[in-house]
C-alpha cells in the first residue's frame, strides 16, 4: 500500500507538485493499479534475463565528424525566459 | 470543388492531375472545416502554399513523387518544423518543434502535403483520446462513442475522410486500437523499421510510428516512403523491405495460428464471432488454421505497464518549463518546475509518472520494474515459440467495439484493460496489421494480423488477399459530412 506520505514524495521525486487533498485521490487511484501490478509475482521468473529491448544492437558507433545540426537561435525560439544566448531558469539552490 | 470521398492515394494522385494539388488539398481544408468530430488539434496554414509549390513543380532534385501533393493527417506528438506540436498536452501549447521528424523528411521529400496534426491522449496515454487537453474525439461511426486511441484523431480523419492518409504512432496498440474502432487500416512495424527521430518519446523501447489508410496499397505505399534505416536513432535497424512488392493476392499455403488467450474472458461475443469468420474466410481462400497457446498473455498487461510508465517517468522528465511549452513562476527552479509539470500536465499523465517513478524507485526497483522486464522475455519467448510453427497469428484487435465516451475514463484500470490484445506485440517488438472485418451493432470490428520480426511481407500479403476477397474495407461511417 501506497501512503498518502509516499505520495507526496513520489511527487517531489517526479518533480509534480501535489497538495493535500489531491495526494488522497492519487494514493486510492495509484493503490488500485500497484494491486494490479502485484501478479506479475505469480510468475516464476527464475533463471529468466530481463529484456531491456527487443532490437538486437549494441553499441552503435558512427565517424567522429561534425554535422549540421540546431543553431543556438533555433534551439531558444521555444523558451519563454533566455539571456545571452542561454536558457534561463530560476535559481537551483 | 467538391471530391470524391475515402479517396486512396491513386484516386488523390488522380484528381490532382484532373484539377491541382491545391484543388485537392483545399477540398480537404474544407471538409475539416465543417468537422464534427475534433480530430484536428493543428491546421497547417502553410498547406495551400505547399500545394501550390508542388502544383508549380518547385520541389528539389531527388525526390520520388510517390505522394506529389497528397494530403496527410500527422499525429501531434510527431515534429513538424514550423507547425506548432502539443501531444495534445496543456504543456507543450505553443511548442513549434525547429527541425523535422525523420518521417516527415521523407514525406516531404516524396512531396506530401501536411493537412494538420493530429488528436490524440496527451502524450499517446491512453485507449479513447479522451484525455487530450483539447476535447475528444468523437467516432465517425457514432458520434457518442470513442474513436479509440491513442492516435485517436489520426484514425478517425481519415475514417471522416478528412485526411486520405496519416501517421499515428503505437506504444501499446495507439495505432492499432483506434484504427479497428474506426474500421480503418492500420499497422505497428517491427520495433527499429521506422526511425523514431523526431517522435516524441513515452515508452521508448515499446513504440513505432505507424500509418493509417482506408486500404492496405496505401499503407504499404507510406511504408516504403518512411520506412528504413536512419542513424539518428540507434534502435533503427538496417533492413530494407520492398513493401508494395508484398501487394499479393494469393494466401494458399499461409499457416495461421489462432491464440486462445486472445479470446479470454471479457470479449465481446460479436467480436469473436466476426473474427472467427475472417479466420474461416481465410480458410476458404487457401490457408489454414491450428490453435496455438501464449500462457504468459494475462501477464502481458501488467509487465507493459510497468515498463511504459516507467521510462514515460524518465522520457517526461523534459519538460520542465526550462526550454519550451508552459511555465508557471516559482522562488527556485524545483517549486517552478513542480507547479508548471502540475498544472500543464493532465491527471493520466501524472499518474502514469508518479507510478513510473515509484516502480523504479530503490526500494521497489527489482519487485515492479526488473520483474516486469523479465516477465517481458517470456511474451517474447512466447511468440518466438507460436511464430516457428505458423506464419501469423490472427486475433481481435479489441476485445469489444468502440465503448461510449466517459463510460471507462474514471476507472484507469478498466481502461487500461481494454488493450490487452494489443500490448504483448509491442512487447516483443513483432508488426502487427489492423483491418476491419466486419460491423457488430453497427459498430467496426478489426482483425488484428501478426507477424515475424521484420517479415510485414507476410501479414500485408494476408490483409490484401483478405482485402480483395471481402467487402469489409469498403463499408464506410453514414452521416459523416
Amino acid at each position: 500500500m501506497i501512503t498518502k506520505d509516499e505520495v507526496e514524495h513520489v511527487g517531489w521525486l517526479a518533480r509534480i507538485e501535489i497538495d493535500e487533498q489531491d495526494a488522497d485521490t492519487y494514493a486510492a487511484h495509484l493503490n488500485t493499479v500497484l494491486e494490479y501490478f502485484g501478479q506479475l509475482d505469480e510468475v516464476d521468473t527464475e533463471n529468466v534475463d530481463p529484456t531491456y529491448h527487443v532490437a538486437d544492437v549494441v553499441n552503435v558507433f558512427r565517424e567522429d565528424v561534425v554535422t549540421e545540426s540546431l543553431t543556438q537561435e533555433e534551439a531558444l525560439e521555444n523558451t519563454q525566459s533566455k539571456q545571452d544566448g542561454h536558457f534561463k531558469a530560476p535559481k537551483i539552490m | 470543388m467538391s471530391k470524391a470521398k475515402w479517396m486512396s492515394i491513386s484516386e488523390v494522385r488522380e484528381s490532382i492531375a484532373a484539377s491541382s494539388s491545391e484543388e485537392v488539398t483545399s477540398s480537404y481544408l474544407d471538409t475539416i472545416s465543417k468537422s464534427k468530430i475534433n480530430g484536428y488539434v493543428t491546421i497547417n496554414e502553410g498547406a495551400i502554399a505547399r500545394a501550390q509549390d508542388i502544383d508549380n513543380d518547385k520541389l528539389g532534385e531527388g525526390h520520388d513523387g510517390v505522394l506529389a501533393g497528397v494530403p496527410i493527417a500527422i499525429k501531434d506528438n510527431i515534429s513538424t518544423k514550423g507547425i506548432q506540436t502539443t501531444c495534445s498536452s496543456k504543456i507543450l501549447q505553443g511548442y513549434v518543434p525547429p527541425y523535422n521528424a525523420h518521417v516527415i523528411e521523407r514525406l516531404l521529400d516524396a512531396g506530401a502535403v501536411i493537412l494538420g496534426k493530429t488528436n490524440m491522449d496527451e502524450f499517446a496515454m491512453g485507449t479513447s483520446t479522451e484525455s487530450s487537453h483539447y476535447g475528444t474525439t468523437l467516432n465517425p461511426w457514432n458520434l457518442e462513442r470513442v474513436p479509440g486511441g491513442s492516435s485517436g484523431g489520426s484514425a478517425a480523419v481519415v475514417a471522416a475522410s478528412e485526411a486520405p492518409i496519416s501517421l499515428g504512432s503505437d506504444t501499446g496498440g495507439s495505432v492499432r486500437c483506434p484504427a479497428a474502432f474506426c474500421g480503418v487500416v492500420g499497422i505497428k512495424p517491427t520495433y527499429g523499421g521506422i526511425s523514431r527521430y523526431g517522435l516524441i518519446s513515452y515508452a521508448n523501447s515499446l513504440e513505432q510510428i505507424g500509418p493509417i489508410a482506408t486500404n492496405v496499397s496505401d499503407i504499404a505505399t507510406i511504408m516504403d516512403v518512411i520506412g528504413g534505416h536512419d542513424p539518428r536513432d540507434s534502435t533503427s535497424i538496417k533492413q530494407e523491405i520492398a513493401y508494395r512488392d508484398s501487394l499479393v493476392d494469393d494466401v494458399s499455403g499461409l499457416k495461421i495460428g489462432v491464440p486462445d488467450e486472445y479470446f479470454a474472458e471479457g470479449i465481446d461475443e460479436g467480436v469473436e464471432k466476426t473474427v472467427w469468420a475472417a479466420i474461416q474466410k481465410f480458410e476458404d481462400m487457401g490457408a489454414t488454421w491450428e490453435k496455438v497457446s501464449m500462457p504468459h498473455t494475462k501477464y502481458a498487461l501488467p509487465a507493459y505497464y510497468v515498463i511504459a510508465m516507467s521510462e514515460a517517468s524518465s522520457n517526461l522528465a523534459r519538460f520542465d518549463g526550462t526550454r519550451y511549452g508552459h511555465v508557471e513562476q516559482g522562488e527556485n527552479w524545483h517549486v517552478m518546475a513542480s507547479r508548471t509539470r502540475a498544472k500543464g500536465f493532465g491527471e493520466e499523465v501524472k499518474r502514469r509518472i508518479l507510478l513510473g517513478t515509484y516502480a523504479l524507485s530503490a526500494v521497489y526497483h527489482d519487485k515492479y520494474y526488473l520483474k516486469a522486464l523479465k516477465v517481458r522475455t517470456l511474451v517474447k519467448q512466447d511468440f518466438d515459440k507460436a511464430l516457428s510453427n505458423v506464419d501469423v497469428l490472427m486475433a481481435p484487435t479489441m476485445p469489444t467495439p468502440a465503448f461510449k465516451i466517459g463510460e471507462k475514463i474514471e476507472d484507469p484500470l478498466a481502461l487500461y484493460l481494454t488493450d490487452v490484445n494489443t500490448v504483448p506485440i509491442n512487447l516483443a517488438g513483432v508488426p502487427s496489421i489492423s483491418m476491419p472485418c466486419g460491423l457488430v451493432d453497427g459498430l467496426p470490428v478489426g482483425l488484428q494480423i501478426i507477424g515475424k520480426h521484420f517479415d510485414e511481407s507476410t501479414i500485408m500479403r494476408a490483409a490484401y488477399s483478405f482485402e480483395q476477397n471481402t467487402d469489409h474495407l469498403a463499408k464506410r461511417p453514414a452521416g459523416v459530412e
